[in-house]
This record gives C-alpha cells, structure tokens and sequence, in this order.
C-alpha cells in the first residue's frame, strides 16, 4: 500500500482504538461511542518460560514473551488491563516463575494473574499465589462481572497420593498426550464458590470468565478437556451475556454453546496443531473454520503471539496479533449470535475439495 | 580513486553496454538472474531506455541544480553513493537511509528500505520532491524542461509516440523505470560455480562459506537461492536488531505519536527521510504492523562487497562488522540489549573465526565483473 493513507487505516493498527462489535466505526463515531461500556484488556498466556540450569532459559520462550510485554506495552490508548493466562513456567519452578514474573513486571498496566497446570503441579499453587495472589476470585470493570478460576484442579488421589515426588508430579501433568495424565477440572469446592459469587450478578451483567482449561471438552488425550465443563456451563446459563477466555491449547480456537462465547488465546512460547476431534456432543466442539498455516521452523516466533479483548456491550471482539502471519480478528456476530472470524466465512456446506483452491 | 577516473570508469559501464545490448539483456539475462518483470503497461524499448537515461542523471530536476539520481545511485559506484553512511541531497543535507544499490533492484516488489512504494515507476517521483534530496515543491520544473529541451524533444517522442506537449510525470517515472530496468547484473563468480557448474570459478575458502550461508549461518532462509537464478533476496521484512536500539527507551512515547500523524495525513516519505527516530520505524511506519517495527527489507547481497556501508543505516561499515552483529544473535555490541521486537530467525551464531572469513569470502564472491575493478580498487586503496 502507498503512502496516502485514510482514517480506516489508523484503526486497523494494533494500537487502535476498540471495534464495537463486528463493525469497524470511524472516529467520528467512536467520540461519542460509551466508553464506559467499550474497554480492552490485553490477554498474554502459556510463555513456559523454561530453566535450563542456574540462570540460564531457554532463549525462545524468553524472547516471546518478552516480545508479547513489549507489543502490549505500545497499545494505544492503552487497555484497561493486562490477563496472563496461565503456564507461566513450564516446570512450576520458583526461578522460572521468578524470571517470567519479571518479564511480566515490565507491563505498564494492571496485571491479573490466571494460573496454568504447569505453574501449579510442583507446589499447588504456592509460590504462584506469592507472586499474583488468589488462584480464584472475581472483580467488577466497567459494569463487567470478571470471574478468574483455576481450572488445571484434578482429582485428590493423583493429586496427592500418585506421585513419589513434586517434580514427578509436575513432568506428567506437563506432558502432552500421556496415559498416565488426569483429566483437569475446576472442581466441586470451586464451583459452589463461583455459584455464591455469582448469586449477586444481575442476569443482565455481562460475566467474562477468565480460565486458563477451556471449560470445554475439546480433546481429552491432550487434556483440552474440563471434566465438569457441563457443571460450570450451567453456573453460567442464566446469565445474557458470557465469555470465557482460555489459554493452554496454544491455538486460535472459538466457539458458542448457549449463551456463552468461548474464545481461546495463542501462546507467546510454541503452537499446538489442531488434535483429532473427539466427539463427546458434536455442539461442544469448536468451530476450526480457518485453521492456521503450519510454522515456519525458522522464524521461532511464527505460529505464536497474543491478543487483546475488546469488550463493547459484553460482546468480545478478539484481535490476535501474529507473527510472520497476518492478524486474526474473531468477533461476535449478532447476526449469527456466535464468535466469527471477521475475514474468512464459514465454509460450511464444505466445498468438494476440487474445488479448495 | 580519483573522481575523473570514476566517472570514466562509470561511463565505461554504461558504454560497455550499449542500448541494444542492453535491450537484448532484458530479454536474455545474465547467468545467476530470472528474467525481469516488466509492468504491461510499460515495455521496454530502446528509446524509452534512452530517455530513462538521460532523466537519471539530471541535475536541473533538483532546486539547487546539483543534485540528480545519479548522485546517489553513481555508476561508477555500483550505482550507490558509497562510502558515504547516509546519502546527501540539496545544500548537503543528509537524509537518514543509506542508498541500496541500483544494479538488480527490477526485481524488488517493494522499493526503498522500508518498502513504501511497489513499483520503480512510482520510487521514482518520491526524490524528486523530498526536501532533503531534491527539494523541489512540484514536478513542474522537470516538466518544464523534458517538454521544451530540444535534446529532451525527440527522445520523448521517439519513447513515447506523443508530441513533447502533453509529456506528464507518468512518462518521466516509466521513463526512468525502464532505464532502471536494465540495470541487471549476474555472472559473478558464485553464479559461475553454482549455475554455470564451472569447478574452479570460486576459491576453497568461498565455497566452505557458501556452506555456513547455507547453515550454521542460517543467512539462506531470507537471502534466498532458487534453483536456477539468485536474488538473495525474500522480499520480505525483518528486524535484525539494527538501528531500533537506538529509539528504544523512546517507543512508548514516538509509536502513538506516529499513529496519530498518519492518521492526521503526515507525508510518510517526508516524515520518514526528515527525522532520525522515525526512520528507525521501519516497514511499520507503513503497516502498522507490530509484526513489522524495525523491520526493513532484505536487501540483494549481489554486489554487497562494493556497496559499503551496510544495513538500511549504513552503521556497519564492513562485511565483517555485519557477520558479527549476525552471530551476536541480532546486535553490534555484544553487551547490548537484544531488541525486544526481533526478528524470530535472528539467534546467536556461534560462528568460528574460520566460519566467519569464509562467509565473507562467499559474499566477495557475489561481485558482477562489471563491478571487479571497483572491487579491486576498494581493495586495493582502503
């Protein structure tokens, strides 16, 4: 593109002020949009920043998420809020949670913390609630009701009588794809607080949960999967307005089930590829409607990066800013009443592949 | 080397060449290159290339008459202005780009470092009217001149089959563009060896270097080879660590700042050319990616040993210099903090001193031979 550039092209910027819905307005428009009811956060997940030994990390981890501080940090206006979503460390160690708290540290705006399985099997939490407090609690932004919960929770047995040691513990609950994994949850003492919680939010409030598992089950072997995601939904069923934001699956996910919009973030540290459905209830499962190029192994950045949320009205607009990629905007449609990606339309009735390209 | 004896020998280049060879070429390219694109709207013809010429070197079409393309883009200097860092315009003010060289770049998509313009006809206007090149508030005075010049008067007809009256800027850029288009350069002496398959053509020491350009110097995956011609060039935009250092404690307050003047209709080749800090934007500047700050273009490496210095700043005076900023994973000073915007192929090399020279010594093997008497009188006079 040329040098003359109109109006529309300040808006596209990462720095640009919020889209309402899924329209994009002028500047015009947006003085005297609400701002009460419009804001962003920004959402930075799954760093895994990973020790190697003494003070030595691995260098690509690092320079993601110190990359997903510097971007944020150059958003403008600035947003209300900065979410870490969860795996922070990759081994839940004190020096990894250390060194990622002072990446963190250089974020100029608020920071509240969601914890991962990777931050919480070594200590259960405990050096993690020292650096970003509460593994659980909610707050109120701007006639927003926001409930953080730690959803990496699994059953009390594996949890405390499975294992010989804590870092034994850690390493399987940090590998992919193993038999001996569990699956993760929010939990019965969790769930009765959120059901208290949430006893004095209006149904009209809009409730945005913040979570690092999707409260979702997307893909068990891989413990994309909550196991009381059914319980959680129906805390949340009353509600007319509900976004749940998750980390862990390290891939632009999103999806609608009821009156809840799910959307997932993309990791600073390493993509996943997309894993075999598997299909409990085929309305539970995320809508891939433009899966993602495979990464260039050269560029360690390409197939990562973040994303911030902009909130109108208790609808959220995702943008996902990329590397070696173009970004990715997901938005509710009120037309359709369910997150879509703004650029690519769904393919669905699925074009005979002759006809793909 | 002395100022006569360069443009003598720069006169030799473009003699050497004459028009129909060099219309010849365009059809037929040198050994190493793909054939050049060329716009549908503007075919190559001698006469146009004639006219392109004469437009290149013109100094009247700057408002202190001393300043034409050619100043910046010499032929006797592998059509740079090298050694200079940044380049000089009217009443020697100096601009914030080094001048890439000329010789190839009809195969770039974008032009200027920070790729602001797509096409060589339209880079061609920007100088014209940039205040610290040619200064000139218009394109009236280059008008003015190609359409009454009585040796300017049958090269535009004879181009373009109008009567000299109705010549436009369009003209001029097309005109320029397709002399720019025959400034192709292959056959050196890595083209020789790797396409032409002649054994002896590069020495031991430039062959192992080809092999750390293809791999433990990762340099490959952006100056890119294909199978038959080399542009060592991905087209695309990076950042390597250099230059954003410099603006770094001073984002946070210059990136909303450069939003808001677009937004408000700035003249980004102004802005950009005027102002040290946001020159330092890069391809941002234009696409306000985050993907793109501090990013700049591949440059070509054809050539690269006689277009000293280096890098869109010109701050790396020598080929080694540039190897060393490469294996420092991304900046000059060892002990300098990494750019937190870095490109994600850019790491740490871990190159050995070996490793190194013989890297540069592929690099000198990249030089045209229109250019080896350049390269042997910069080696020869340092």
């Amino acid at each position: 593109m040329d040098l003359d550039r109109g109006r529309r092209g300040f808006l596209k910027a990462g720095g640009a002020l919020a889209l309402v819905g899924a329209l994009p307005v002028t500047l015009m428009e947006l003085a005297f949009a609400k701002a009460a009811e419009t804001f962003s956060f920004a959402f930075i997940a799954d760093a895994h920043i990973q020790n190697i030994r003494g003070n030595e990390f691995v260098r690509n981890w690092d320079r993601g998420l110190i990359r997903a501080v510097a971007e944020t940090n150059l958003l403008s206006p600035m947003p209300d809020f900065v979410v870490f979503g969860g795996d922070l460390a990759e081994l839940g160690s004190r020096a990894e949670l250390d060194h990622g708290a002072e990446i963190l540290s250089a974020l100029r705006p608020k920071l509240y913390g969601v914890i991962g399985e990777c931050d919480y099997y070594l200590d259960l939490g405990e050096y993690w609630s020292k650096l970003f407090g509460a593994q659980w609690y909610s707050f109120d932004h701007k006639g927003v009701h926001f409930v953080v919960v730690n959803s990496v929770l699994t059953d009390d047995d594996w949890t405390h009588n499975r294992w010989p040691t804590p870092e034994r513990r850690m390493r399987e609950m940090a590998l992919t794809d193993n038999p001996n994994g569990s699956p993760l949850m929010v939990g019965e003492k969790q769930r009765a607080w959120l059901a208290e919680d949430l006893k004095k939010v209006d149904r009209k409030t809009p409730v945005v949960v913040l979570s690092h598992a999707p409260l979702q089950k997307i893909y068990r072997g891989w413990n994309f999967w909550t196991e009381d995601a059914d319980e959680v939904q129906a805390l949340l069923k009353p509600f007319e307005r509900v976004v749940v934001i998750y980390g862990h699956v390290h891939q632009i996910q999103y999806n609608q089930i009821a009156n809840i919009s799910f959307h997932s973030a993309m990791a600073t540290s390493r993509p996943l590829p997309y894993p075999r459905s598997y299909a409990q209830a085929a309305d539970t499962l995320p809508k891939l409607v433009v899966p993602m190029n495979r990464a260039d192994p050269f560029f360690e950045r390409d197939g990562t990066g973040w994303q911030f949320v902009n909130l109108a009205t208790g609808r959220a607009d995702v943008y996902y800013n990329l590397y070696n990629n173009g970004p990715r905007n997901v938005a509710f449609n009120p037309a359709t009443s369910r997150p879509e990606d703004t650029t690519y339309q769904s393919v669905d009735p699925h074009p005979l592949p002759q006809q793909q390209y | 080397m002395n100022p006569v004896a360069g443009l003598l020998s720069g006169l030799v280049i473009l003699a050497g060449l004459s028009i129909a060879a060099r219309v010849g070429m365009a059809a037929g390219v040198p050994l190493g290159l793909p054939p050049v694109p060329v716009p549908s709207d503007n075919p190559i013809s001698a006469a146009k290339i004639a006219l392109g010429q004469k437009l290149f070197s013109d100094k009247r079409f700057s408002s202190t008459g001393l300043v034409s393309c050619s100043s910046c883009h010499a032929p006797d200097k592998a059509f740079t202005d090298s050694p200079l860092q940044f380049s000089v315009g009217i009443h020697n003010l100096e601009g914030t780009r080094n001048a890439p060289t000329l010789a190839n770049a009809a195969y770039f998509k974008r032009l200027f470092w920070d790729g602001r313009t797509s096409s060589l006809e339209e880079q061609s206007r920007h100088p014209f009217v940039n205040p610290v090149e040619m200064g000139l508030h218009d394109y009236a005075p280059i008008l003015q001149i190609v359409r009454t010049d009585a040796e300017y008067q049958p090269l535009v007809r004879a181009a373009f089959g109008e009567e000299p009256s109705a010549l436009g800027i369009g003209e001029v850029k097309q005109a320029i563009a397709t002399f720019e288009r025959t400034l192709i350069f292959g056959d050196s002496p890595f083209d020789r060896w790797y396409f032409g398959h002649e054994a002896g053509a590069i020495g031991a020491a430039a062959q192992r270097g080809f092999q750390v350009f293809l791999q433990d110097g990762r340099c490959v995956s952006c100056h890119t080879i294909e199978q038959d011609f080399a542009l060592f060039t991905d087209n695309r935009f990076h950042n390597i660590g250099v230059g954003i250092n410099r603006i770094r404690g001073d984002l946070l307050r210059l990136t909303p700042q450069l939003l808001l003047a677009k937004a408000r209709g700035i003249n980004v080749d102004k802005a950009v050319l005027g102002d040290a800090d946001t020159a330092e934007f890069g391809r941002f500047a234009l696409s306000e990616r985050f993907d793109d700050l501090g990013a700049f273009k591949t440059p070509t490496l054809r050539n690269v040993a006689v277009t000293a210095p280096y890098m869109h700043d010109g701050s790396l005076e020598t080929l080694r210099a540039v190897v060393d900023h490469y294996n420092n994973g991304g900046v000059t000073d060892p002990t300098d903090r990494v750019s937190d915007y870095l490109s994600g192929g850019i790491r740490p090399l871990h190159l050995t001193e070996q490793q190194i020279n013989d890297l540069i010594a592929f690099m000198e093997a990249l030089t045209s031979p229109q250019f080896a008497a350049l390269a042997a009188a910069q080696a020869a006079a340092p």
